[in-house]
This record gives C-alpha cells, structure tokens and sequence, in this order.
C-alpha cells in the first residue's frame, strides 16, 4: 500500500504532462505550418518563411474582418461587463425573490448549445424585421459572454467583505463616495478580467456571429469562407497563429489582474469558481 | 416594562410595509439585477419561446402559414434522415461526454491533491487552448488525423506502416477526438472545484478509520465529487450535441450531425418551422438524456457506503 | 465622571419576522464611560451596536446619541466611529490611508491631517509604520489601525464589536489593558461587545449582561460579580454554587432565606427580583469557600467530604458533597497550603463568609 502511495503522484504527474501534451497538441501545429513553405501542411516541413504572414496584411478583405472583429469586441466586452456588474452585485449582495432562478437564467447561455441560442436570436432579427449587421452580432456576443462575465464578477465580489463598505460608511463617506474609494478599487480587477475575457471570447467566437452577420464578417467567419480554398490554409494559419498570440496575451494579463486581485481578497477564484 | 402593546403601534402598517418593501433588500437586488434580466429575457427567453412557436407553424416558400400543426414534428421525428441524424448527434455526445470527463478527472484530481504552489499555473495551462480560436483547433486535428497529415507522417517515419492511412479523418471517431479535446477544459474546471471544496480532513478521517488509498478515494473523493462530475457532464454533452463546425470539417458523411441539418434547414433549405422542430427535439431529447445521466452518477454516488 | 447621557436607548426593538433580536430594550450610557455589552451569543448585543452604529434599524424605539435622536441618520453622519470584528482594513490603502480615510472627507490642511494621523498612530503604538501596506499586517497591528482609524475622527461614542476575539491569549490580555489606558487618556466613550466575561470584568467601567435579546442586568464589574440579580447572569459570570432556599422574609431592601446547611441567611435583595413563588437559590462564588486546615476553626463552617480534585497550576479545584445538599460544593484554593494533596475520599471543613452569600432569583 505503501509503494502504491509513493507511485500515486508520479503516474499521475506522467498523465498529467501526457494530457497537458494532447490539449497542446493542435496548438502548436498552427505556427509550425504558419512559418512552413509549402502550401499545404504537411510533414517533412519544407522549409522557412514569413510569406503568409506578409500576404496578410495586403488582404482588404482580411483588414475588414479584422477591424469588425475588434469593433464587435470592444463594444461585446463593455456591454457584457456592464450588465454582468449590475447582476454580480445584486447577485453577491442582496437577497432577493428568484436569486438562484434568474442567475440560471443568466447562466444558461453556457450549457445551451450554441447553435440553437443562434438560430433562435436569427428568428427574431428577422421577423422583427431587423437587418442583420455587425450589430446583431454584437447582441448575440453580449449574451454568451454575459456568464463568463458574471461568472469572474461575482467570484470578484464575492471576495469582499462586507464589513469595509460599513466601515467606510462608519468613517463618514457618503454611498456613491464608498463605491469610488472602496468598493471599485476593489473589484476593478475582476472588471478589467471580465473585459478582457468578454474580449477574447467575443474576437474567436464563430457560430453566432455566422448566422447573426449580415454582409460584414468577422475574422472567424472570414476565416470560415477561407477554409473552403486549400490554397489559403496557410494564410489562415498565420491569421490564427496571430490570434492565438493574442489571445494569450490577452489571457495572460486578465490572470495576472485576478492573482494580483485574489491576493488582496484572499479569494480563489476567477472563472474557476 | 407594562408598556399596553398598542401605543408601541403608531405607524399605520399599510403604509408601512409599503415604505419598507421599497427601500428593502429584495427591491434593491432585483432593481439592480433588472437590466441584466431583461436583456436576457429579449434575446434568450423570447427568441426559444418564438422558435418553439415557428416549430407549430407552416412555411410556404416566403411566407409562414400560422395555424397550429405537429407536421413539423412529424416529419424530426420519424424522417429516417433526422432520426439517425439525431440518434447519432446523441451517441456522439454521450462519447464524447464520458471521454471528456474520464479523461479530465485524474488531471482535476491531480492538481486538487497535488498540485501544490503551482495549482493557478496548472489551471492556467490548461485554459489556454481552450481560449484559442475553436475553427482553427478543428482545422489543426483536420491536418493532424489528415491523409498528408502529422499523423500518418509520424506512423511512416516510426515504420509503424509504410503508407499514409484515411481511416483517421472524415468519420465519427475523427468527431468525437475533436470534440473531446474542445470540450476538455469545462470538464476539468467544475470536477477540479468540487474536488477542492472536499474536507481534506475527511480523507484523513478515512485513513485513521482504516481506509487505504483506493478505498478512501472511491468512498470519500469520488462520491463528494459528485457534482463536480455532474456540471462536468452537462456542460459537455448538451452544448456537443448542436455543434456543426466539427462534424462540417472532419465528420465526413459518417460524422454529420443534428445541428447541420438544423443549419441546412436555416440557411439553403430555409424551412423554419422544420428548423425550429428540430431545435426544440434536439433540446428536449438532450436534455432528458442528460437528467438519465445526471441521475445514474447521482444514484452510483449514494450507493456507494 | 460627569454624569452627562450620552447614549440614551429607548425601547428599542428589532425583530427579523417572528424572531426578535431585541425585545423592548432600555439602557443609558453617560458620557466618557467604558461601556461592556456582555453576553453569549445570539444574545442581541452585536444588533445593539450596529444599530447605535446605523447598520441596521430598529424596528421599534429609540435611540439618541448625545441628545440626538438618530432616527433615520445614516451611518455615515453619525457621531459614532466602530471597530470592526474582522477589523475591515482596507486592503488596497497602506497603514496612513487607512487612518485618513475619513479625514479626507473633512478636508483638513494637508500638514493639520498628517498630524492627526500621526497622533492617531502614536496613540496606538504603531508610530513609523505609516507606510506598511494593509496585508503585511500581524493581527494584533490590523486591530490597531482599526482603532486609530476610528479613533483620528475624534467620535463621540467608539464602538468596539469584539475587537480582541481574533487575537491569542496573551496579545488579549495586553490588549485589554492597552485598551483600557487608552480610553482613560482619550475620554470618549467607549462600547465594547464581548462574550468574554473576563474582558468585560477588567476593562469596563459598567457592564450590560444580555440574555435572549434583553438586559439582565446593569451595574460596575464588581457588583455584577458579587451581586448577580440572577441564576443567569450569576452562572455567565463565573463559577457559582447554587444552594436551594426558601423566602422567609422578604423586606424593602433585605430578603432572609432559609437553607438545609448555611441555615437562615439575612441578605441584600437583587433590585429587579423577581419573585417566584416561596422559592429562590441562595449562591456562594467557590473562591470564597476557604478550606479549614487541622484544628482552625471558624464561626461560619460546613462539614463535608471530597469526592473530586481537579488541578490548576496556581489553583486546585475541589468538589466536596456536603450532607443536606443536593449537589456537591465547588471551591477553588490556592496551592500555597498544599490543596493539590488533599486526597479524594478525605473529610474536610470549609469557612465562608455570610457576606459572599447572595439571593438569586431563579
């Protein structure tokens, strides 16, 4: 029993390096081929070049989607967070009727498939006879990004004692003064995180923004109509490659913002919780 | 302290309660929480009520014919095409639920007990694929699994065979890899979660009483990971079974599943009362799946003593 | 002291549905006072101090802080400053702008506001840590900025909810004298919440003692110790021995009791008795049984054998069954004259001092 204690650990380090190996695994193929001269990816690699990253950036087509895309974000990150604010704090603070139900509700948009939220979002763009355009596609960001907003929100808030918004309230500050000196100090971290994360899903999300876009695209459903040409795999591996290290930049700061963050709350959390 | 109980009552209680329902907790909360409410309420609640409506109604070419009819379901439910289209939408995310969580379980287990400092780091590493675009990792497993692909290159260059194979890509196997790997990290996020709420005490608890590794584990660490497991499984399999990028680009016609056919009917075919059928049975068959699921791993956690 | 009213509660009431966390209370502190509200908990002490403090509301009643009613005043404008249980350091704010926070509020001149905080550190030991941030704080020095904090906005009334629960024993007991010092050199009045009786014997001027959301009784730590109106009050204080007893005489300010051993016993009647019935408990404190060591007698004696010895260091803990009682006395005695050999099983005779006796109302 012994010896199966002691091994424990090391088999289990071994799958984990092993499992870590298989989620990183098509990951590293995207710059690998992106920098490969062939046209199509294949191994043995035959040799070095920048030439698809340079083919990028004469692309219109691609500078378009690329400006849509980061419009669509920006505006779906700051909608996002805004409402995911209002309902964190209502959610962390206040007891009221329906608290659970309606934070199901919120929370909905992430166990529904995605497909079907999209299409039903469709069916009312169109009877109500809206034009689909990037704005409709914003609409539908905002609503699959809202749970992941809430989500790091409320483990923000969640962090925070009550007792110092009291205490603040005890040493004369004034309520809107108490939310300027104590409590945002003490939640930007979770907003700047759910911003960033709002970003990155709304910059690679592809299933709404297909069927909600009316002739505008965004870099994913650009990168969709690509797929179809095998002579634009590479371009599309370098665009990917390129997301792929923004997003993790991205990613990177919004954790390092949370650590900094949950250090001070004492507070494990982030999207984990 | 004979204070009559009456002259304590000054306030008129009507006006009373009124004042006090305004300025109470449960005003504030839901005062605050409304316009995240509505929002949802316009473009999630609505837009499925208005699906499900358009599931009852006709179409003719451009215009929509609104008199009740169950024709819609008729045809999802019996047409041989999306009856097996669905049957296999299902098989597919039952496979890939119980790969997903089988395999993310040692991995949340293994940073829960040992992961030590470094916890966050693990964490972290392991959502960042997540993060990256989900079209591009389907496009990476298509060059991996492919005819030219990383696969076949390395089963040749290992001497393992000694020509490129198509048995990797454009089937449900090709489907099920690619989806196992997407779906990885919402698998290994909420069994890791429950795994840290348990009482670490317990095991210890279990140990002192007797309990050797395995035996504690299977009677303490799995059973109050339980729902950890659960969240894990619904949050795989219900989102799997609408998806159609994956099945699109490495399914092949064995892989095609419900949601391209629910794309079809939204797009080319445009038949949305049929569309709107198929979504609603898609829903309603997934979800009493997911509640049989939900409830076996439910019913094996009590069972075990 | 001056015998000005600073806190003045009135019938004041808080009920959360049918459940009342303060029934009908009544209470006045003056001006300058060390005020101790003690009591288990659930006991409404702490729903008392947040409501002084304008954290919560009474549903019925009033209550006025030098003069003032504070009806409808928020927290934010009253003259009461509170020193949070888990202290409420700003954690994003270093040690200085913790303390002047709510200066900033009063827009002092910069040098007028450095020097209160100054004073507001010195005066609580921690001069020269200005700068430290909040989380690089011990608890005992997160307990001192939560002190000067409140203490630089120069309050009419500082509230302490159970300041010193967090921290160990030691640090407690330095804390308590610390605490006390300071209150005499600032003058203000001070209301601590606290279930330790001990804290609220060695600091306070007088003491609440609250049961079930009422006051059970309010008088000076030593009065409240010797004199405990009731069983309650008298068990929450300490070690008491409860002998049953039979009202023979009930008289103004007197009450005689009849009792199996100590025999008739003429004492003061607690103010609020209230009387039950012909009977009562009459109660002794153990450390006011003294033991008779060989020949020595004394005017006042009981005969008894003891059944249990439980040591204490400094003390030893005797339990001796005395025919004609119920139940066993307990006494406590030093162990300068050998109390830790006494053997279980030996006969024994204890001294008591008639004045020790108090009636209780059951």
């Amino acid at each position: 029993m012994t010896a199966l204690r002691k091994m424990l650990p090391s088999w289990l380090t071994a799958y984990a390096v092993l499992y870590i190996g298989f989620l990183y695994l098509p990951v590293i193929f995207l710059p690998i081929f992106s920098i490969n001269t062939a046209a199509t990816p294949k191994f043995p690699l035959s040799g070095y070049t920048l030439k698809w990253y340079r083919d990028l950036a004469t692309t219109p087509a691609l500078t378009d989607a690329a400006w849509n895309s980061l419009m669509v974000a920006v505006s779906a990150s700051l909608l996002a967070t805004m409402f995911g604010i209002c309902a964190a704090r209502a959610i962390t603070r206040y007891r009221f009727p329906a608290r659970r139900s309606i934070n199901g509700l919120l929370m909905a948009p992430l166990v529904l498939p995605e497909i079907i939220i999209a299409v039903s979002m469709l069916l009312v763009m169109l009877q109500l006879g809206l034009n689909l355009s990037l704005i409709t596609v914003v609409f539908g960001h905002v609503l699959i990004c809202i749970p992941y907003s809430l989500s790091v929100l409320t483990s923000g808030f969640e962090g925070f004692d009550r007792s110092l918004e009291e205490a603040s309230a005890d040493l004369g500050e004034s309520p809107f003064g108490t939310f300027r000196r104590v409590t945002l100090p003490m939640v930007a971290p979770a907003i700047i995180s759910s911003l960033l994360v709002s970003f990155t899903i709304s910059l690679d999300e592809f299933i709404m923004a297909f069927f909600l876009t009316g002739t505008d695209a965004t870099l994913p459903v650009y990168i969709w109509g690509q797929l179809r040409f095998a002579a634009k795999l590479p371009g599309v591996l370098a665009l990917g490659t390129l997301l792929l290290i923004a997003s993790v930049i991205l990613l990177t700061i919004a954790e390092i913002v949370r650590r900094r963050a949950s250090r001070r709350t004492q507070n494990m959390g982030g999207l984990i919780a | 302290m004979t204070v009559p109980a009456e002259t304590i009552v000054a306030m008129p209680p009507e006006r009373g309660r009124k004042r006090n329902w305004l300025q109470s907790e449960s005003a504030t909360g839901l005062g605050l929480i409304s316009p995240t409410l509505i929002y949802a309420l316009i473009f999630l609640v609505v837009p499925i009520l208005l699906v499900i409506a358009n599931s009852f109604w006709t179409q003719h070419y451009l215009v929509v014919d609104r008199t009740f009819t169950l024709e819609n379901y008729r045809i999802a439910v019996t047409d041989p095409i999306y009856r097996d289209l669905l049957m296999r939408s299902l098989w597919i995310s039952l496979l890939v639920s119980f790969f997903t969580v089988v395999l993310a379980y040692p991995i949340a287990f293994f940073i829960s007990f040992h992961g030590g400092r470094h916890k966050g780091l693990w964490l972290f590493l392991i959502t960042i694929p997540f993060w990256t675009s989900y079209l591009l990792r389907v496009m990476s497993w298509k060059v991996i699994l492919g005819y030219n692909g990383v696969l076949n290159a390395t089963l040749m260059g290992l001497g393992i065979t000694d020509q490129p194979s198509d048995a990797f890509l454009y089937n449900t196997s090709a489907v099920v890899i690619t989806l196992t790997h997407a779906w990885a990290t919402f698998a290994v996020l909420p069994i890791f979660v429950s795994l840290e709420k348990i009482d670490r005490t317990l095991i210890e608890a279990a140990t002192d009483l007797g309990d050797g590794p395995v035996r504690r584990f299977l009677r303490i660490t799995l059973p109050l990971s339980a729902p950890g497991i659960i969240s894990a499984v619904l949050i795989v399999m219900i989102p799997t079974v609408g998806d159609f990028v994956t099945p699109k680009l490495v399914g092949g016609k064995d892989g095609v599943m419900i949601a391209n056919a629910i794309q079809a009917q939204f797009g080319k075919a445009a038949n949305w009362p049929l569309g709107a059928a198929l979504s609603v049975t898609t829903m309603a068959v997934v979800t009493a799946i997911a509640a049989a699921v939900v409830l076996t791993i439910r019913t094996a956690a009590r069972r075990i003593r | 002291m001056p015998e000005r009213t600073m806190i003045e509660i009135s019938r004041v009431t808080r009920s959360y549905g049918a459940f009342k966390a303060l029934d009908e209370t009544s209470l006045s502190i003056r001006e300058g006072e060390f005020f101790s509200l003690l009591g288990p908990s659930g006991c409404g002490k702490t729903t008392l101090l947040r409501m002084i403090a304008g954290f919560d509301t009474p549903t019925s009643g009033t209550i006025s802080v030098d003069g003032q009613p504070m009806d409808g005043i928020p927290a934010n404008r009253r003259p009461t400053n509170m020193v949070f249980q888990s202290y409420a350091i700003f954690p994003h704010l270093n040690v200085e702008q913790n303390v002047s926070y709510g200066l900033k509020r009063l827009r002092l001149n910069p040098s007028e506001e450095q020097r209160r905080v100054e004073e507001a550190l010195a005066q609580v030991s921690l001069g020269g840590l200005g700068k430290r941030g909040a989380t690089e704080l011990s608890g005992g020095q997160r307990q001192r900025v939560a002190l000067a904090r409140a203490l630089v906005m120069r309050p009419k009334v500082l509230l302490l909810d159970e300041p010193l629960s967090a921290l160990d024993k030691k640090l407690r007991e330095q804390m308590q004298v610390e605490l006390r010092r300071l209150q005499q050199a600032v003058g203000i009045t001070f209301i601590l919440v606290t279930h330790d009786q001990y804290e609220a014997l060695a600091m306070s001027d007088r003491i609440a003692v609250m049961f079930g959301g009422r006051i059970a009784q309010v008088a000076t730590p030593k009065e409240i110790y010797q004199r405990p109106t009731n069983c309650q009050v008298a068990d929450f204080l300490g070690g008491m021995n409860f002998v049953k007893a039979n009202i023979v005489e009930e008289n103004g300010s007197t009450i005689t009791l009849d009792t199996p051993v100590f025999g008739r016993v003429k004492t003061d009647k607690p103010v609020a008795f209230a009387r039950n019935g012909n009977a009562a408990t009459l109660g002794i404190r153990p450390e006011r049984l003294r033991v008779l060591w060989d020949d020595a007698t004394d005017k006042h004696e009981v005969a008894g054998k003891v059944v249990d010895r439980h040591y204490f260091g400094e003390i030893t803990h005797l339990v001796i069954e005395i025919p004609g009682f119920e139940k066993p006395l307990s006494v406590t005695e030093t162990n300068n004259f050998g109390a830790d050999d006494i053997p279980v099983g030996a006969p024994i005779r204890l001294a008591y001092d008639p004045d020790a006796l108090v009636a209780l109302a059951d």
